[in-house]
């Protein structure tokens, strides 16, 4: 932890420990994110399964986490800052294990869409994944500088991947009402959309924690 | 009805106080106002001053030989360090109860009834009612209704303590301070004394010294954060404990001092 250090050396080890953790669990999802959308765009089914059978390390961080969390809010009864941080680690925690379950439901979905033709040129789509993984980079960096600046930046880059999932769906639209014969494969493609605007929403997540944590302000529900 | 301070409207309030023990100096430009029904509560390190407040708010300090005090506590809008203030009668209205409960070594009855006797209180009736009533009050009639005549001695340290704020609440006074009232006690007994705390403000202002920060957040309305005889901090209970707005309260409060 930053400033000055606790009494007790455990306790300040027990809550570096846990932001450790949740860096690492954070560098995971973002890695699973980025491997399921080349999955997709490489059309590389192996890379898909591999990045389901990674989710099992992501699922097991999370709960041992949050098993730290309970254990210092039982055993250190934190206050003030302190407090702030383990409620902070507690949601990051939760945000970051949806972010490994997105990253699941694009590889399962890639496996789908690679064994059929490819319906059109990927364009927006991995612009989208390239402002996502920027928003989980930011987040965490925030986080672990807590700093407000970028974390408030996030917040501003979930409207323009809302805006191209919005694109990608209108977009879908038109090839479907053309040819009923890629009503399937443009519905998947909208749900990896969808999906990729669902991880936005858990950096914003993240990202308003960090708000939190710095001002004791809750900034949730506010965009 | 208890007469509020015109200029702020609590019901105690310390101006630009200062305290000494001989020449060293326990308390520094201390300005602080105390809410009536509320409970305060006063944490800080040792040596910090809270105590030494604390005993002020009551003239219990002038008892302590090579003390002396600058500055002005309003009660019930008149200076209580006007030379011809009667301390006795302060300190009949501004009760305190202590770190180690203190009963006489006498009946449960006549610890209770001790102070308003000696005061000229009433008949034997009324005293039994008073009795009743105070030892309700601080929910330990239950446990001594039977043995009232019993020595107050032969209590547990957690019904001795209960006892002691019944004593206190005898005189019906308008304000009790607590100087670390469950240091001595475990923690059932602490438990209940909180909840006794909690149940008294409805009729008293209670202002309580504590060094365990977890029974200030459990029991306070407001804390005051004192460090080397200064007020450094002092604001809603719930607002120091989750954001404090100075970082020398966070660091006490997280327990990052020294």
């Amino acid at each position: 932890m930053e400033g000055t250090r606790h009494t007790s050396s455990q306790y300040e080890m027990e809550l570096q420990d846990i932001k450790d953790n949740l860096i690492y669990l954070g560098v995971l999802t973002e890695k699973a994110i980025a491997s399921a959308m080349d999955a997709l765009l490489q059309r590389d089914t192996n890379q898909a399964r591999k990045v389901i059978a990674a989710d099992s390390e992501i699922d097991r961080l999370d709960m041992e986490l949050e098993e730290r969390c309970i254990r210092v809010l039982a055993l250190r009864q934190p206050a003030a800052k302190d407090l702030r941080f383990i409620t902070t680690a507690i949601k990051v925690n939760g945000h970051l294990e949806r972010i490994g379950d997105m990253a699941v439901n694009i590889a399962e979905k890639a496996i789908i869409l690679n064994a059929e033709p490819q319906l059109k040129p990927y364009i927006d789509l991995p612009r989208m994944a390239e402002i996502v993984r920027n928003m989980i980079r930011e987040s965490l960096d925030s986080f672990v500088n807590e700093d407000l600046e970028t974390a408030e930046k996030v917040a501003l880059e979930e409207d323009e991947v809302d805006k191209l999932n919005e694109q990608i769906f209108r977009e879908l639209l038109t090839f479907m009402l053309e040819d009923t014969r890629t009503i399937t494969r443009a519905t998947i493609i909208m749900q990896i959309s969808k999906n990729l605007e669902r991880v936005a929403d858990h950096a914003k997540g993240v990202a308003d924690m960090v708000i939190y944590l710095v001002t004791g302000k809750s900034v949730r529900h506010q965009y | 009805m208890v007469k509020l301070n015109e200029h702020d409207g609590s019901i105690i309030s310390v101006q630009d106080v200062n305290f000494y023990y001989g020449a060293s100096k326990a308390l520094t430009d201390i300005n602080m106002s105390f809410k009536k029904n509320q409970v305060t509560a006063l944490i800080g390190p040792s040596g910090c001053g809270k105590s030494t407040l604390l005993r002020l708010l009551n003239r219990m300090n002038d008892l302590i030989d090579g003390t002396r005090v600058e500055g002005r506590v309003y009660f019930e809008g008149k200076n209580i360090y006007d030379p011809h203030v009667d301390p006795v009668d302060i300190r009949r209205k501004i009760g305190m109860v202590f770190q180690k409960p203190n009963p006489f070594p006498k009946s449960i009855f006549n610890n209770i009834i001790y102070g308003p006797t000696l005061s000229g209180a009433g008949s034997r009736s009324d005293l039994s009612a008073l009795v009743e009533k105070s030892l309700k009050q601080s929910v330990l009639w239950d446990e001594v209704k039977d043995i009232l005549n019993q020595s107050a001695m032969r209590l547990s340290g957690g019904q001795q303590q209960r006892l002691c704020i019944a004593r206190a609440l005898a005189m019906n006074p308008d304000i009790l301070l607590m100087d670390e009232p469950t240091s001595a006690l475990d923690p059932i007994s602490t438990a209940k004394i909180e909840e006794l705390i909690d149940e008294l403000k409805k009729d008293y202002t209670i202002i309580i010294v504590t060094h365990n920060m977890q029974q200030a957040a459990r029991v306070s309305d407001e804390t005051g954060f004192f460090y080397l005889g200064k007020l450094i901090e002092y604001n809603q209970t719930a607002k120091i404990f989750t954001k404090p707005d100075l970082k020398q309260t966070e660091d006490y409060i997280t327990g990052r001092f020294g």
